[in-house]
C-alpha cells in the first residue's frame, strides 16, 4: 500500500471523500478497528439455556456466541478447525451438547473445546494432536458484558470494556434504569437492513439535527395532520404520532436540541420528544419506579434528556424506548444494520406496547422514517464517487462549539461537531496502523 | 504403481451397506439438533363448500385490491377495509395478535393515513426513483363464510422494481371480509411474508 497521509484525509473542518469509498481503508479499518476494539455480540438473554447460539460477525470474522453448560456465554470463531468449515450455518437455535461439523462431525464442547473426532485412531502419529488448542474451536481473545448486553473484543490487549464504553455506557444505564428491576428482555425478532452505504453514514446520521425535517418531511406533515386532528376531536392523540410528527420541526427548533460528543467518537443526541404524558398506565409505571428507587433516583432515571446513545463505530442506542441498531460493516459501500427491542422488566404491558410502537412505525422493514434516510446514504456513497469534488465538507459551527477536557457540547443543535468528534476517534484509531503499514 | 498392481487394486473392493446402526454423526453426537431456532410451521387451511358467486365476489375483491397497489391508487386501496379495519404484517408467523408483537406492518386506518400521506407528499424523497410493483394473487380459499363474516386465505407473489433492482416479495393473505352495505369490507387483511425476516436489501415502502 502507498503512503497515506491521514492529515490531508481528515482535516478538522473537512475530509477526503476516499475515507467513504477505498477498499484499502477500509480493510484497514476492519483489520484494525473491528477486529480489535470491543463489538456487540448480543443480549444474554437470547441465550438462555445451554446451547443457545446466535452467529454474528465481528468485522470480517463470523462469530457465534453460545451459552454453555456452566451457564457462561462464550464467543467464538465460527469454523471447523479440521477443514475450516462454518460450524453453525443458522442466525440462531440450540446446538444441544455439542457443535457438530456437518462434513465430518468433528464435535466441540459448547466451550469451543473438541470433543470427539470420528475414527480418532487415523491421527495415531501425525502432527494433530487433540489438546493442541488447534483442535479446537477459537475463542474470542476476549468477551465481557454490561448490565446484559454482551461484547468480545478479537484482541487480548487494549482497553477493558467500560475504558472502551467510557461515556457511552449510559446507553445501558438508561435502557436498564427505566425498569424497575434494572433490566431488560431481549425481544427475540431481529430486523435485517442492508444500508448500500458507508457504515460512517449512519453514525454521522444519528446526531445530525438538519437533516429530520428536509429528509423526513413526507412522514412528518401527514403525522402531524392526523395528531392535530385527533387532538382537536378527542383532546389527545397516541403518543406514536408524535413519535413521527416531531421530524417535521421547524430547522430553528431542531437547532436547539443539544448532541453532546465524547472521547472515542461516542455521543449524545439529547432528548426532544415529550415521554411522560400523565395518563394512567405512564403514573402507574411512574409509581412503580419510585417505589423501586425511591422519588430522587426515579426522577433522575425517568427525566434522563436522551434520544439516542452512539457507541463509535457501530451502535446507536435508543435507551429511552429500548431499541438498538448495530452495524456489520460488509464492504465500503455496503453496510448490514441488525435492529433489536428489549422489553422491561417489572413494567405495565402498555409501556412496552408504548415502545413498541416506535419499534413497528420507525425502526421495522416498514418503517416510514429509514425509507427516506437510506435513500439519502445511497446517494450519498454514489455521489462520493464522483470527482466533482474531493472533500465532504464539516464546517457548520466549526470553532464556535463548548470543548471541555471530557467532551464537546454543540453550541447549536445543527453544529457538524458530531462529524468533527467522530473524524477524531477515526485519525486516533487509524494512526497507528498506518504509521506501521507506510513503515 | 505397475499397471498390474492396478488392475490388482481395482479388482477387489467392499460394498457398504445401509444396515442398522448408528451413522457417523450419531455415534459422535447422537442428542445433536443442527436445525435453526424459527420452527418450519406452515398454516393449512380450512375449506368450505361455498356459493360460487361468493367465491367469484371474494375472488374479485382480491385481485382489485391487489390491482389498487399496483396502479399506486392508495386512496382506493384504503377503501377496501372498513371503518376499524386493520392491515397487519406480522414479523414472525406464529404471532396471534396485530398488537403487542413486533410487526413489519400493524396499521389501521389513522396510520394507513399517514402512510398515505407519505406516498403522495411532494417530498417523499425516496418516491423520486423510478418504482413499481406487480402483485399476482391466487390459491382463493374460502374458510368460513359466516352470515356477517367471511374468513379468505389465498397466496401472493409480488415483483418490484425500484431503479435498476428487481425484488420479490411472496407469502399468504388471510383477509377477514364483513359486509357493510351490501359491499364486502375489509376488517383485517393479514400478510404473512415468506422472506419476511430475510434480509431486506431496501424497507417496504408501501403495503404489500
Amino acid at each position: 500500500m502507498s503512503a497515506i497521509d491521514l492529515d490531508y484525509l481528515v482535516q478538522p473542518d473537512r475530509v477526503h471523500r476516499s475515507v467513504y469509498t477505498d477498499q484499502g481503508l477500509f480493510d484497514l479499518e476492519m483489520e484494525n478497528i473491528f477486529e480489535k476494539i470491543w463489538v456487540y455480540c448480543g443480549h444474554e438473554s437470547q441465550v438462555k439455556k445451554p446451547g443457545d447460539y446466535w452467529t454474528l460477525q465481528i468485522g470480517r470474522q463470523p462469530m457465534v456466541m453460545v451459552r454453555g453448560e456452566d451457564m457462561r456465554i462464550h464467543v467464538l470463531y465460527n469454523r471447523c478447525p479440521h477443514r475450516g468449515v462454518m460450524l453453525c450455518g443458522n442466525q440462531s437455535g440450540n446446538t444441544g451438547k455439542h457443535f457438530v461439523c456437518s462434513y465430518h462431525a468433528w464435535s466441540f464442547k459448547l466451550d469451543g473445546r473438541v470433543s470427539a473426532i470420528p475414527l480418532a485412531k487415523g491421527y495415531d502419529n501425525t502432527r494433530l494432536s487433540f489438546d493442541d488448542p488447534q483442535a479446537s474451536m477459537v475463542p474470542a481473545a476476549r468477551v465481557d458484558s454490561y448490565r446484559g448486553f454482551v461484547f468480545a473484543s478479537l484482541s487480548p490487549t487494549g482497553p477493558s470494556l467500560t475504558e472502551f464504553l467510557g461515556d457511552s455506557k449510559v446507553a445501558f444505564d438508561d435502557v436498564c434504569d427505566r425498569s424497575p428491576e434494572g433490566e431488560v428482555e431481549a425481544v427475540l425478532v431481529c430486523h435485517r437492513v442492508m444500508q448500500r452505504s458507508n457504515w460512517k453514514f449512519f453514525m454521522e446520521n444519528q446526531l445530525d439535527c438538519l437533516h429530520p425535517s428536509v429528509t423526513h418531511q413526507s412522514s412528518g406533515v401527514p403525522a402531524r395532520r392526523v395528531e392535530n386532528r385527533l387532538k382537536a376531536e378527542k383532546g389527545e392523540a397516541p403518543l406514536f404520532f408524535h413519535y413521527l410528527s416531531t421530524f417535521a420541526s421547524s430547522f430553528d427548533q431542531w437547532d436547539s436540541v443539544q448532541t453532546v460528543n465524547f472521547p472515542n467518537g461516542h455521543g449524545v443526541l439529547k432528548a426532544y420528544m415529550g415521554l411522560r404524558p400523565t395518563d394512567p398506565d405512564t403514573l402507574e409505571y411512574e409509581a412503580l419506579m419510585k417505589k423501586a428507587y425511591g422519588e430522587e433516583k426515579a426522577e433522575e432515571y425517568l427525566s434522563r434528556s436522551i434520544h439516542h446513545v452512539l457507541v463509535y463505530p457501530y451502535l446507536s442506542v435508543q435507551s429511552p424506548l429500548q431499541q438498538l441498531r448495530c452495524l456489520r460493516p460488509i464492504g465500503p459501500d455496503r453496510t448490514l444494520s441488525e435492529i433489536w427491542h428489549f422489553r422491561l422488566k417489572g413494567v405495565p404491558e402498555p409501556i412496552y406496547r408504548r415502545s413498541l410502537w416506535y419499534f413497528n412505525l420507525v425502526n421495522s422493514p416498514a418503517t416510514m422514517i429509514n425509507a427516506d434516510d437510506l435513500e439519502n446514504w445511497t446517494k450519498g456513497q454514489w455521489g462520493l464517487q464522483s470527482k466533482g469534488g474531493d472533500w465532504v465538507s464539516f464546517h457548520r459551527e466549526h470553532g464556535r462549539d463548548t470543548e471541555t477536557d471530557s467532551a464537546s457540547y454543540s453550541n447549536r443543535g445543527t453544529s457538524e461537531v458530531v462529524m468533527r468528534n467522530q473524524f477524531k476517534a477515526w485519525k486516533a484509531y487509524m494512526k497507528p496502523v498506518i504509521a506501521s503499514s507506510v513503515a | 504403481m505397475e499397471r498390474n498392481d492396478l488392475s490388482q487394486a481395482l479388482g477387489t473392493g467392499v460394498v457398504i451397506e445401509a444396515i442398522e446402526s448408528m451413522t457417523g454423526a450419531e455415534s459422535i453426537a447422537p442428542e445433536h439438533v443442527g436445525r435453526g431456532r424459527l420452527p418450519a410451521t406452515g398454516y393449512v387451511p380450512k375449506a368450505v363448500t361455498v356459493d360460487p358467486a361468493l367465491q367469484r365476489e371474494v375472488e374479485t375483491l382480491l385481485y382489485r385490491q391487489a390491482a389498487m397497489l399496483d396502479a399506486k391508487a392508495w386512496a382506493d386501496w384504503c377503501g377496501t377495509f372498513s371503518q376499524d379495519g386493520i392491515y397487519w404484517m406480522p414479523a414472525t408467523p406464529d404471532q396471534t395478535d396485530w398488537e403487542g408483537q413486533p410487526s413489519i406492518f400493524a396499521e389501521d386506518g389513522l396510520l394507513r393515513e399517514v402512510r398515505m400521506g407519505r406516498l403522495q407528499h411532494p417530498n417523499a424523497w425516496s418516491q423520486a426513483a423510478a418504482w413499481g410493483t406487480n402483485h399476482l394473487v391466487g390459491n382463493v380459499i374460502i374458510e368460513s363464510a359466516g352470515a356477517d363474516r367471511v374468513e379468505v386465505y389465498s397466496r401472493f407473489h409480488m415483483m418490484e422494481i425500484r431503479r435498476d433492482d428487481v425484488r420479490h416479495f411472496a407469502g399468504s393473505y388471510r383477509h377477514s371480509l364483513v359486509r357493510e352495505q351490501g359491499q364486502l369490507k375489509i376488517a383485517l387483511q393479514r400478510v404473512d411474508l415468506t422472506n419476511g425476516q430475510g434480509l431486506y436489501e431496501y424497507v417496504l415502502q408501501a403495503w404489500v
